[in-house]
């Protein structure tokens, strides 16, 4: 899964070769082998060294405060999202709802990193969700659709229908 | 900018340690656990950074970086990798280390989680060959991972292996970050791990998921309760013909006829419970930590068919009694009467099964402690002397124990008692007190001598060892109650004084010592005695019968001492075979939200006051025992009683037990169908076993809390089993899946039916309730638990149910934080305003009460019309009657509340309005 992450992120990022990941644990965590230097070890930290790759800082926040927020949310990514319970799910929707009740995308008004991973990690999550409920996290589902809709973001993910005018949940289509 | 930190939060010693090292300008604020410092999040998180934007940063880690960015340092990609790996590594397993170390005393065991993670640490750092985690100089991943093993890795009692490179890394940053020292004192208050007590005690429990990869974590039966135990085939054939042997083969249970006498061949058991003082009303600690936790032993021994006698009484003599009989203006026995009502009132409400609740100003106590006194006397093992004493010249007494403070002369702690410190626990003579004071006039007491009788202990110090080397050994001792014994005889004991210069007491038969009275900790226990000698004339069988009784004593820990090692030298030296205690089974103690039970500052629930809260006896006492501190120090908590009511009682529990019955009444007319066992039946019969076999066990060893959780546990199974199998689905089927549907619905009632039996020791009206509700015979109570445990089908095909209704009520927020305010401590300060509010009417306080039409007559009444209303409401309900019935009893049932609102002078109104906001 988080292999499939980075190489949409490498399409994403536009850069030219891709590259090679192993893992390791029982929890898969994605290692990337570097030339110069011991291997890079961990999902947040090998995607911001391709951002950085490709020479794209902005993608990581353009001021110190959004650079911590972008980090911030990363790490809720793969600290809160990732191996989350069923009684979780619902806080995580309803405090991001929240959260985003006033932003375009999770560091303001400007798109980063942290809604590429944010997305991909609540994908799962959103697929399950009756409509009944995405209407509840009213925010979350527009951030949401507006982040698969973003040019060359949602590549290995199926989309989800988030619109009332469907009669099926995102899963059966 | 503004961090906001709290006190206890491990979390908060990272952010705190970069703020040092960074020397960034930035606002400090330190708050409770619970305060919502960031907006959107629902979960109190803490620490939080208040960034000058607005925005609030809410990871420890992304703090840590942002501050030392906006210093000027960037963090590396190195650096970025260490954060990660502490967020998604180290801390999962710190958690579970610190939960383990905290929360349930195994600090010896951290080493087992937190053993991968330091490895991996201790190889990178011999392997980079820096000083420091990404080269020479100490970046944001060297404060972070320092800060966030600093509780662990100061800690010197915890075992951890041999990680030289960590250890040497450690002890590199305790030199550069001097200046965090000071803030790590503040966070943990300078108390070290236990600082962290109470952050902890609101934390999830960890996953033991996490932990997957040491499968110690898994070998203890209580805590494995995440994994999904594999059940073998015999088992399940085993468990499958248990259940099918019926209730047939199961003996009737007897009634209880008083007086309970030892039984040959029989296990005969004599509990006790610490004699509670009688003036003092009991506190939830008191009621948790003897006479509940003997009332759950004893009910359970009752089932398990053992002949059980259990006793328990005030403790009525003493200065204290008679200074509050100073103060109320009335005798000693007055105020005992008065209280000594009170004491039963609260333990009747709390469904404490005294076989017999006596006192000890009886007759049978003076015959009985006299007689002992003599014997000791006669045997030579009392021993005169001179004492100095500590006399108030302004009072005109001698003064007791309790009634001198000072400082301990062994701690220095400034509010030792006269007899023991509360701090150190150590046995002090009031004389060696430093800065005495007579605690009713603050006076300092001058010494005068009198002569006194000693205990000789040291006499008797080899016999008393000999003894207690074969009851630790044999009986089943909590672990404190070994230890606080063990390190009272490494001390070495010293002659102790049994007299005192009172009036109030057991006088002393010795014509040289006339005027005096036994001092309470002599004469206290052999209340136990005399108790049982007012139950019965043959009380001798029971107290000198030690080849045929095993006694039980119950009580809080402070209370060890006098039970294991004084009391035992007064009855062996006594030397009357006398029956000496083979099980001591002592609590910790049950804070209240952090703090201590307090009469004075109003602080915490007293017993009286527990029936007020409207929460009724049964659910009271499921939360104290959930929480009974077992092993550790344990904290009640509104927040958490309501967490538990609604997810273990209602959510599961209950939920369990009423769609069980709701099943059999909507789906078979109220008939249990008949049970054809498939595969997937008899493995939820061989889990429910095995819950069985653990409770007993556990039960067994007084693990009362322990045992709660496998009782929730079969719960937790039956709900599953339930939902995988869908009953009202299959209802609507062909003839299999309706036949399958039957089984399903028969075998889950069962469950409640068994579940209801396990529940008699800890909810004894909710029990009963469910055996109601599903017409069970009386006979299964004693039949599920005999030997290590058999589930039998008590309920067979065709057996019709009563009424089935909900066993528990949902605890709201509101009501909740209500209570918490009410009990939290501005209890004094609340009763003034509230009787200051109507003084614009300026009327004695008797008027308004009367102005409000307060009638606590008729409020009594009226309490009893509403139960009974409210039952009749919920009966309907049950019985689907019609809405318009319904409507009708439920205005009646509305209009009663209102009058008994006003009735206990309340404003009438608020239930009603609540439903009208919305």
């Amino acid at each position: 899964m988080a292999l499939r992450e980075l190489s949409s992120l490498e399409k994403f990022l536009g850069l030219k070769k891709p590259n090679k990941y192993s893992t390791q644990g029982d929890k898969k965590v994605p290692v990337l082998q570097n030339n110069n230097g011991p291997p890079l070890v961990g999902l947040v930290t090998i995607a911001c060294h391709l951002v950085k790759e490709a020479k794209r800082p902005e993608l990581l926040g353009d001021s110190a405060e959004s650079r911590a927020v972008v980090q911030q949310w990363l790490e809720h990514r793969v600290t809160k999202l990732d191996g989350c319970t069923k009684e979780d799910i619902k806080t995580i929707l309803k405090d991001l709802n929240l959260y985003l009740q006033d932003k375009v995308y999770l560091a303001g008004n400007q798109f980063t990193l942290a809604d590429t991973f944010m997305y991909y990690g609540i994908h799962p999550l959103i697929v399950d969700l009756a409509i009944q409920e995405k209407e509840q996290y009213m925010n979350v589902t527009r951030w949401f659709d507006h982040i698969q809709h973003y040019p060359g973001i949602r590549h290995h993910l199926p989309p989800v229908a988030v619109l009332r005018n469907r009669i099926y949940t995102g899963r059966h289509h | 900018m503004k961090l906001f930190v709290s006190e206890g939060n491990p979390h908060c010693l990272k952010v705190l340690a970069a703020l040092g090292v960074t020397g960034v300008q930035c606002d400090v604020q330190y708050v409770n656990h619970e305060e919502r410092v960031v907006p959107f999040l629902s979960r109190p998180t803490l620490p939080a950074l208040l960034l000058p934007s607005g925005l609030h940063l809410f990871s420890s880690n992304a703090i840590c970086r942002y501050l030392f960015e906006v210093s000027g340092k960037d963090s590396s990609e190195r650096c970025n990798q260490w954060l990660e790996w502490e967020a998604t590594d180290l801390q999962p397993a710190l958690l579970q280390a610190l939960h383990m170390a905290v929360l349930q005393g195994k600090g010896s065991e951290v080493s087992k989680v937190l053993q991968g993670p330091l490895n991996y640490l201790d190889q990178s750092l011999s392997k980079g060959n820096t000083p420091y985690l990404t080269g020479e100089a100490v970046s944001v991943a060297d404060v972070v991972l320092w800060a966030a093993l600093y509780p662990i890795l100061s800690d010197s009692s915890l075992a951890l292996g041999e990680c030289k490179s960590v250890k040497t890394w450690f002890d590199r940053g305790a030199a550069v970050m001097c200046s965090f020292q000071a803030a790590a004192q503040k966070v943990l208050q300078g108390k070290g791990l236990q600082g962290m007590k109470s952050y902890m005690q609101r934390q999830p429990a960890p996953q033991s998921s996490q932990c997957r990869d040491t499968q110690s974590c898994n070998s203890n039966p209580a805590e494995g309760e995440e994994g999904e135990r594999v059940v073998s085939e015999e088992e399940m054939e085993a468990a499958a013909v248990t259940f099918s042997k019926g209730l047939n083969a199961c003996p009737l249970a007897t009634n209880r006829q008083h007086p309970i006498l030892p039984q040959e061949g029989k296990r005969n058991l004599l509990v006790t419970s610490a004699l509670p003082y009688v003036n003092n009303v009991p506190h939830l600690g008191n009621i948790i930590g003897c006479v509940l936790s003997a009332d759950v032993f004893s009910r359970y021994g009752r089932l398990r068919g053992w002949n059980m006698l259990f006793v328990c009484g005030t403790d009525e003599y003493g200065t204290a009694t008679e200074n509050k009989a100073r103060e109320e203006g009335l005798t000693p026995q007055q105020i005992c009467d008065k209280y000594h009502a009170i004491h039963s009132s609260i333990y009747k409400w709390f469904q404490i099964d005294f076989d017999f609740f006596g006192r000890t100003t009886t007759e049978k106590q003076t015959e009985i402690a006299q007689n002992i006194f003599w014997r000791l006397h006669k045997h030579d093992f009392l021993v005169e002397d001179t004492v100095e004493q500590l006399r108030c010249e302004s009072c005109q007494r001698f003064l007791a124990d309790r009634f001198v403070e000072g400082t301990c002369p062994h701690c220095s702690y400034p509010e030792a008692r006269g007899d023991q410190c509360d701090k150190c626990g150590r046995l002090i003579n009031a004389v060696e007190l430093r800065e005495p004071q007579c605690k009713v006039c603050r006076q300092t007491p001058v010494i005068r001598s009198s002569k006194h009788l000693f205990l000789d202990l040291p006499k008797l110090e080899a016999q008393l060892e000999q003894w207690l080397d074969k009851s630790t050994s044999t009986g089943d001792w909590t672990a404190n109650a070994k230890q606080i014994t063990r390190s009272w005889l490494r001390d070495g004991l010293k002659p102790r004084c049994i007299t005192r210069d009172l009036k109030w007491g057991t006088p002393v038969p010795h014509p040289d010592f006339k005027e005096k009275v036994f001092y309470v900790w002599f004469d206290a226990p052999i209340g136990y005695l005399s108790i049982t000698a007012n139950y019965t004339d043959k009380w001798e069988k029971w107290w000198k019968n030690p080849h045929q009784v095993e006694l039980y004593n119950f009580m809080a820990k402070d209370n060890v001492p006098f039970h294991s090692v004084v009391f035992p030298c007064s009855l062996l030296g006594a030397q009357d075979n006398y029956t000496l205690v083979n099980h001591l089974v002592a609590t910790e103690y049950l804070n209240y939200e952090d703090t201590k039970f307090s009469k004075s500052r109003g602080v915490g629930v007293f017993g009286d006051m527990a029936k007020d809260t409207g929460i009724p006896s049964d659910v009271w006492r499921f939360y104290l025992l959930y929480v009974r501190p077992e092993g550790q120090d344990s904290a009640f908590s509104w927040a958490d009683m309501a967490t538990k009511n609604n997810s273990e009682l209602l959510n599961n529990l209950g939920n369990f037990i009423n769609r069980a019955g709701m099943f059999v009444t909507k789906f078979f007319e109220g008939c249990v169908p008949a049970i054809e066992l498939q595969q997937e039946d008899k493995k939820l019969l061989a889990l429910v076993g095995w819950e069985l076999q653990q409770y007993i066990q556990l039960m067994d060893k007084v693990k009362i809390r322990d045992a709660l959780k496998h009782i929730l546990n079969i719960s937790r199974h039956g709900n599953q089993y339930i939902q995988v199998n869908e009953p009202w689905k299959k209802i609507k089927g062909g003839d299999t899946e309706r036949q399958r549907a039957g089984t399903v619905t028969g075998l889950s009632v069962n469950i409640a039916c068994l579940l209801s039996v396990m529940l008699f020791p800890y909810m004894p009206t909710v029990s009963q309730t469910i055996r109601d509700q599903l017409n069970a015979p009386q006979s299964c109570i004693n039949a599920m638990l005999q030997g290590t445990g058999t589930f039998v089908c008590a309920l067979s095909a065709g057996h019709r149910v009563g009424t089935v209704s909900p066993l528990f009520q949902k605890l709201e927020v509101d009501q909740i934080e209500a209570l918490k305010k009410k009990f939290g401590g501005q209890q004094k300060t609340a009763q003034t305003a509230a009787s200051t509010q109507p003084a614009a009417v300026p009327a004695p306080l008797a008027e308004v009460a009367m102005v409000n039409g307060v009638d606590p007559e008729k409020a009594k009444q009226l309490t009893l019309a509403v139960t009974e209303q409210g039952e009749k409401v919920r009966a309907l309900k049950a019985q689907k009657a019609e809405k318009a019935v319904i409507t009708a009893e439920v205005t009646k049932l509305l209009d009663l509340k209102k009058q008994l609102a006003l009735a206990e002078g309340k404003s009438p109104e608020p239930a009603p309005q609540k439903g009208k906001k919305k």
